[in-house]
């Protein structure tokens, strides 16, 4: 770890990426704070942002010494994470049926070519009528999102499998469910996880709108309610809280991602 | 797999006949072309590309179906225009372009046959697994992924994962293209080492003529397309082979003999090409 940590230090990419950050946070100052320009007066310069996000009094109410903050983020997380693994279940199972099945392909390609299209929100009018309380409601489109994004990548990974590992594996006296179990699903693996990539980022994508429109707590929420409430400090507190929550969950996946194809690393040269 | 009685793996080929046809247009790939395979023999089998060489090996497999003619295998019919016996590990099939599954480790790929068969323990099998890498002089590569190793030690290793099954047949389709020349001469040297060890019939597709004669019992030279025999040379030369073979007389011979009829068939091959593009 130390280790690891000292040539982090030692790397140039380190300063580079420390200094575009820098530079991004000084136009943004400048844009803002020193300026005067007139249609970006209204947006908060980053020292504010900072401040209000570091603050143990802030003036929104929220900030990294609150409870309020931590609370909003729980109830967001949690909704992804039953929507993500939803959908990760339900699209990969169905994805891989589709992939293995020719007749269940056929029986079910076009109304899943019909209903991904849908943009997630405009379920919102029917999820909120038909389920039970708006929470489930938003957890519902946020599902959608991830789920055909995941099914359709399953699909192609399932079809991507070249055709000398089935008739490898029949030769080796393989029954159907061997083939499943040893070709059909280590093979769409790698689709799978870049499926899985696509899933989490429009599963937050369609949460926070989801949130917005109809939303009680969480993220979303507490961004419209910033905006509502003249607090743009906190408003843009919270869209880089998406931002690092994002970047964690992608990382997350793809951490699993090398961990389940190891035989991955050495086609990408690690 | 036959336990008990030793498997013998004459294959008989009698006027087999295949036509593909996938749009409407009959492609011939075969035309009553026969020939038989005794039993342990090492059969090579060379002809210009595209000529349905590999037609032949998918209807041995079972992964395809012939339109007219029988195949056997030891005196049972194994295709005909009506039949066609699944793929099983009586019958195992190295791939042109190697298919070890990436995802499984060397191991596990060996393994893989007698394991979904259920006919070895597990515990048995890895034994038996490893016995074999060191065999060959390839331990200590047991948990490496096929793609961390030379395409030449991945060759092997899928060798071994059909050989494990004690297959009647072993079916090569050009295993050692893209190989340089001297991993050639080394992969030649395992084969003739397995081979030795235990005979079984090989079926053996190739271009490379001096592999064809230093690797044969017999040489089947096919036609261009549709594919029938047009000549077989018999390489009359003792087991274990040596490549200090390649210099003597008998193989120049042979490989004159051999370079000359696939010489011809290759002209036609171009010409009938040149037609079709005019």
């Amino acid at each position: 770890m130390a280790n690891r940590l000292k040539t982090a230090l030692l790397n140039p990419q380190f300063y580079r990426a420390m200094t575009g950050i820098v530079l991004f946070l000084v136009l943004w100052q400048l844009l803002t704070g020193v300026l005067d320009l007139p249609r970006f007066k209204l947006l908060p310069n980053p020292i504010s942002v900072i401040k209000e996000w570091f603050s143990f009094e802030p003036l929104s109410g929220r900030s990294l010494f609150t409870q309020e903050y931590y609370l909003d983020i729980a109830y967001s997380v949690v909704r992804v994470l039953i929507a993500f693994s939803l959908a990760t279940v339900l699209g990969v199972g169905l994805g891989l049926i589709m992939g293995w099945n020719r007749i269940f392909y056929e029986f079910t390609f076009p109304i899943v070519e019909i209903l991904r299209p849908m943009p997630p929100l405009s379920w919102i009018p029917l999820a909120v009528l038909v389920l039970p309380g708006v929470e489930v409601a938003v957890v519902y489109v946020t599902f959608i999102a991830g789920f055909f994004a995941t099914v359709l990548n399953t699909l192609l990974g399932v079809y991507s499998i070249d055709k000398k590992y089935f008739l490898a594996a029949r030769c080796l006296g393989s029954k159907p469910r061997h083939i499943f179990r040893n070709v059909v699903v280590p093979g769409a693996l790698p689709f799978i996880f870049t499926g899985l990539q696509i899933s989490m980022g429009v599963s937050w994508m369609s949460l926070v709108a989801g949130e917005i429109i109809s939303g009680q707590r969480g993220l979303g929420y507490a961004i419209y309610e910033g905006y509502s409430m003249f607090q743009y400090n906190q408003v843009v507190c919270y869209m880089f809280t998406l931002g690092i929550l994002g970047f964690i969950s992608s990382a997350g996946i793809r951490a699993v991602g090398r961990k389940l194809m190891a035989w991955e690393a050495s086609r990408r040269g690690a | 797999m036959a336990k008990g009685k030793t498997p013998q793996g004459a294959i008989s080929i009698k006027n087999v006949t295949k036509i593909y046809d996938p749009e409407g247009v009959h492609v011939v790939a075969m035309q009553d072309c026969s020939f038989d395979i005794a039993a342990r023999e090492f059969a090579i089998i060379v002809g210009p590309s595209g000529c349905g060489k590999t037609t032949l090996l998918n209807a041995i497999a079972g992964f395809d179906g012939i339109t007219s003619g029988e195949i056997f295998l030891d005196g049972e019919l194994i295709s005909s225009h009506q039949k066609q016996i699944k793929p099983n590990v009586d019958r195992m099939v190295v791939f042109q372009s190697g298919a070890l599954f990436p995802w499984k480790t060397v191991m596990e790929n060996v393994i893989y046959g007698p394991i979904v068969q259920g006919t070895m323990k597990k515990t048995e099998a890895l034994a038996r697994g490893r016995q074999m890498l060191n065999q060959v002089g390839l331990a200590g590569i047991e948990d490496k992924y096929p793609e961390e190793l030379s395409s030449g030690i991945q060759r092997r290793v899928e060798i071994l994962r059909a050989l494990i099954n004690e297959p009647r047949v072993v079916m090569l389709d050009e295993p050692f293209r893209g190989l340089d020349a001297v991993a050639k001469t080394v992969m030649h040297e395992f084969l003739v080492g397995v081979y030795c060890t235990s005979p079984r019939t090989m079926f053996f597709i190739t271009h490379d003529l001096d592999e064809a004669i230093f690797l044969g019992d017999k040489v089947v030279i096919m036609t261009t397309r549709p594919a029938r025999v047009k000549k077989i040379v018999t390489v009359d030369m003792p087991w274990p082979r040596e490549h200090h073979i390649k210099t003597s007389k008998l193989y120049l011979d042979l490989k004159g003999e051999v370079l000359e009829a696939v010489h011809e068939e290759a002209k036609k091959a171009f010409q009938a090409g040149e037609r079709e593009l005019a």
